[in-house]
């Protein structure tokens, strides 16, 4: 199994304070990454500078250093998945999904079966601003069901899930691991699912956080 | 892909640099800038047409020409900073414009004085004092742009997209500007037009420039300086710099 | 597999679209706004021909200006907030090409319908038949102009929640060349000189504008999201 991210050196700071600073790390296909920390001690800064979204201070970051096809377009192989949903509120479940996959370039989804798969079924044609911050996570968390990519960079993908949706997404996320797939995910909450390739990289806000 | 970032410059290297240079620019705009003036003012002699009112170009002409220049160096150091990822260069960009924006309000303000004396009104869309009003709006947005934001940095990153929007601008704005006038007959400055300027004035003018130039040199650094500490307030350097500074 | 460049601004043009069909009122108010203000025009100076003739295609192009300037916030804020610009800048397509996609469609639904409203503006504010063909010529080619740098200003501003006033302060300088020569062209058509230097001359600023403006505002997108 091929290593599909590397990191080394990484050093962030915010408003002057230093997030974390020589952080190093990598992960291999299969592989999942649960990054915890407390409130504000720096996990979306450094889910969001592993993507780019952040300048970082300084150190570097090498999408599939062994897959240089890959590494060409890493963007098209990574899935990042932030606090926002993404969703617009004024278009329908159904609308949304379809764009979201168009944008995706994938032209040959169900979006029906996808809604069903999430239980989202029945909603489908009422505007994604009448429902709930759950539902509306659901919609877009159907990009896990039809997207290509071999890396998922999810920040805290659990938020507002009720227990069966938790379920789900761990069920999605043990099926992508089998297919050499890896995540990076925070999470307030312990996964409940139990997968031996799981690493665990504590940020402790200004130490050195080694893991 | 691979990415990376590399401290071009270090902060504190920058800082001292500044800081040994500071001095001499200091004395050197203080010493031409009073030579200039006092030669201009006092001893040049009086133009034939316009007396004595004529000595504010003195002033007029270095801070018009010197607007404009550091509104270039803005949008110069916001294009470096991005191409190169220099944070410093961004820094600049807050260094540089409240000095601009103070040089183009003294260039309007002494062109409305020399406006009344001139064409008998203190404003007169002519078009260079039109097109120097548009610069100081340019330089309203990229400031209060600069200031919008609570995070420095990112203010200083947008304030730089602003300034090099606003720099591919200007010369279509000049350029505007200057057909407007010519369509609607306004009154315009003709000084420079004129046969070239005697030297009794010109030197004493060249002289201002130079004034000027050392002027705004000077109090660039000085910023520069203000916002390098103000950014690295956290970092160990500050910490010693300061405890030196006081010994000293 | 990934979408090519094409389906992606495809699906972005149609994403914004639909949202705006959803959503009329964000097309049709900047639209009253300027017909209301052309309509306060002959209440301030009075509805002689001769003054309201001469200050028409300046009056339009001022409306048409602040009108863009109100219509700037639903180019980027609700997808700001959503999220979804923070999706399209990690799209692998250029984000400038996104980006260029957004303002195509604000232009669609502010800049063209503003077009077709000036014959009747031109009309209320008496403006003399000579100069109906000019004023449309120049909202023509000088409205994707206000779009696309309405698009840098709205980008710029879109993360600090408060554009309004801020906006105006950045944006109105810069579109002061599109006023000079617009105005230019109608009045020139007016004193019956050719128009169509002015007309040209805005269609070139147009397409530098197109072709520029785009990278500008997807550096600004990225210095919002961040």
């Amino acid at each position: 199994m091929s290593t599909v991210l590397a990191v080394s050196h990484l050093a962030s700071q915010r408003a002057g304070r230093t997030l974390f600073a020589e952080l190093t790390f990598d992960l291999a296909q299969g592989e999942v990454l649960h990054i915890e920390g407390v409130n504000g001690a720096g996990k979306s800064t450094l889910l969001r500078s592993l993507v780019g979204l952040v300048q970082l201070q300084a150190g570097h970051i090498t999408f599939f250093p062994e897959q240089p096809d890959l590494q060409q377009n890493w963007r098209a192989h990574t899935l990042f998945m932030g606090h926002k949903a993404g969703v617009k509120s004024e278009l329908t479940a159904l609308e949304n999904v379809a764009l979201q996959a168009q944008l995706c370039g994938v032209d040959n989804i169900d979006a029906w079966q996808l809604l069903e798969t999430v239980g989202l079924l029945g909603l489908e044609d009422l505007p994604a601003g009448q429902l709930s911050a759950g539902q509306q996570r659901r919609i877009a968390l159907t990009k896990l069901w039809y997207s290509n990519a071999l890396l998922w960079i999810l920040d805290e993908p659990f938020t507002a899930l009720d227990t069966f949706g938790i379920e789900l997404l761990q069920q999605k996320f043990a099926e992508h691991t089998a297919n050499g797939g890896a995540i990076i995910l925070t999470s307030h909450q312990q996964l409940t699912w139990q997968t031996e390739r799981l690493k665990r990289l504590r940020i402790a806000g200004g130490d050195d956080a080694g893991y | 892909m691979w990415r990376w970032l590399h401290p071009y410059a270090k902060p504190e290297v920058v800082y001292r640099l500044l800081g040994r240079w500071l001095p001499w620019v200091s004395i050197g705009a203080a010493a031409v800038l009073a030579t200039g003036l006092v030669w201009g003012l006092a001893f040049a002699p009086a133009d034939y047409q316009q007396g004595d009112s004529y000595r504010i170009i003195f002033v007029h002409v270095p801070t018009a020409m010197f607007s404009m220049s550091l509104y270039i160096a803005m949008a110069v150091a916001a294009f470096v900073g991005r191409v190169w990822q220099l944070k410093m260069a961004d820094w600049a960009l807050a260094a540089i414009a409240p000095i601009g924006i103070v040089f183009t309000f003294i260039s309007l303000f002494t062109g409305a004085v020399w406006g009344k004396p001139m064409w008998g009104t203190w404003w007169e869309w002519d078009a260079r004092l039109t097109s120097q009003l548009i610069l100081f709006f340019l330089y309203i947005g990229v400031l209060a742009l600069y200031h919008a934001f609570s995070d420095n940095r990112t203010g200083a990153k947008a304030a730089g997209i602003l300034a090099m929007v606003g720099v591919i601008n200007i010369p279509i704005i000049r350029y505007s500007v200057d057909w407007w006038n010519s369509l609607h007959q306004g009154a315009t400055l003709t000084v420079f037009e004129r046969p070239p300027m005697a030297n009794s004035m010109l030197i004493p003018l060249l002289t201002c420039m130079l004034g000027f130039a050392l002027l705004a040199g000077a109090l660039v650094m000085q910023r520069m300086r203000n916002e390098i500490l103000r950014q690295e307030l956290r970092r160990p350097w500050v910490k010693m710099e300061l405890q030196q500074g006081e010994q000293a | 597999m990934q979408a090519t460049s094409w389906q992606a601004l495809q699906a972005v043009m149609r994403r914004d679209l639909m949202v705006v069909m959803r959503r009329r009122s964000d097309v049709l108010n900047p639209l009253l706004f300027v017909l209301m203000v052309v309509t306060l025009f002959p209440l301030a100076v009075g509805p002689g021909p001769d003054i309201l003739g001469r200050i028409a295609a300046g009056v339009i192009w001022v409306a048409a200006l602040l009108s863009a300037l109100l219509g700037s916030e639903r180019l980027f804020r609700e997808d700001y907030l959503d999220g979804t610009l923070e999706q399209l800048t990690l799209q692998p397509q250029p984000l400038a090409l996104l980006a260029f996609g957004k303002v195509a469609v604000h232009w669609l639904l502010s800049g063209l319908p503003l077009v077709i409203l000036a014959p009747l503006c031109a009309l209320l504010l008496k403006l003399p038949l000579e100069g109906w063909s000019a004023l449309v010529a120049t909202l023509l080619v000088g409205t994707p102009i206000l779009s696309a740098v309405t698009a840098i200003g709205a980008a710029l501003t879109v993360s600090l929640g408060r554009g309004g006033a801020l906006l105006s302060l950045l944006l109105l300088p810069l579109f002061i060349p599109l006023l000079i020569f617009a105005s230019g062209a109608v009045e020139a058509a007016l004193v019956g000189t050719e128009a169509w230097p002015q007309v040209l001359l805005l269609a070139g600023l147009s397409l530098l504008t197109l072709l520029l403006s785009p990278f500008a505002v997807a550096a600004a997108i990225r210095v919002s999201v961040n």
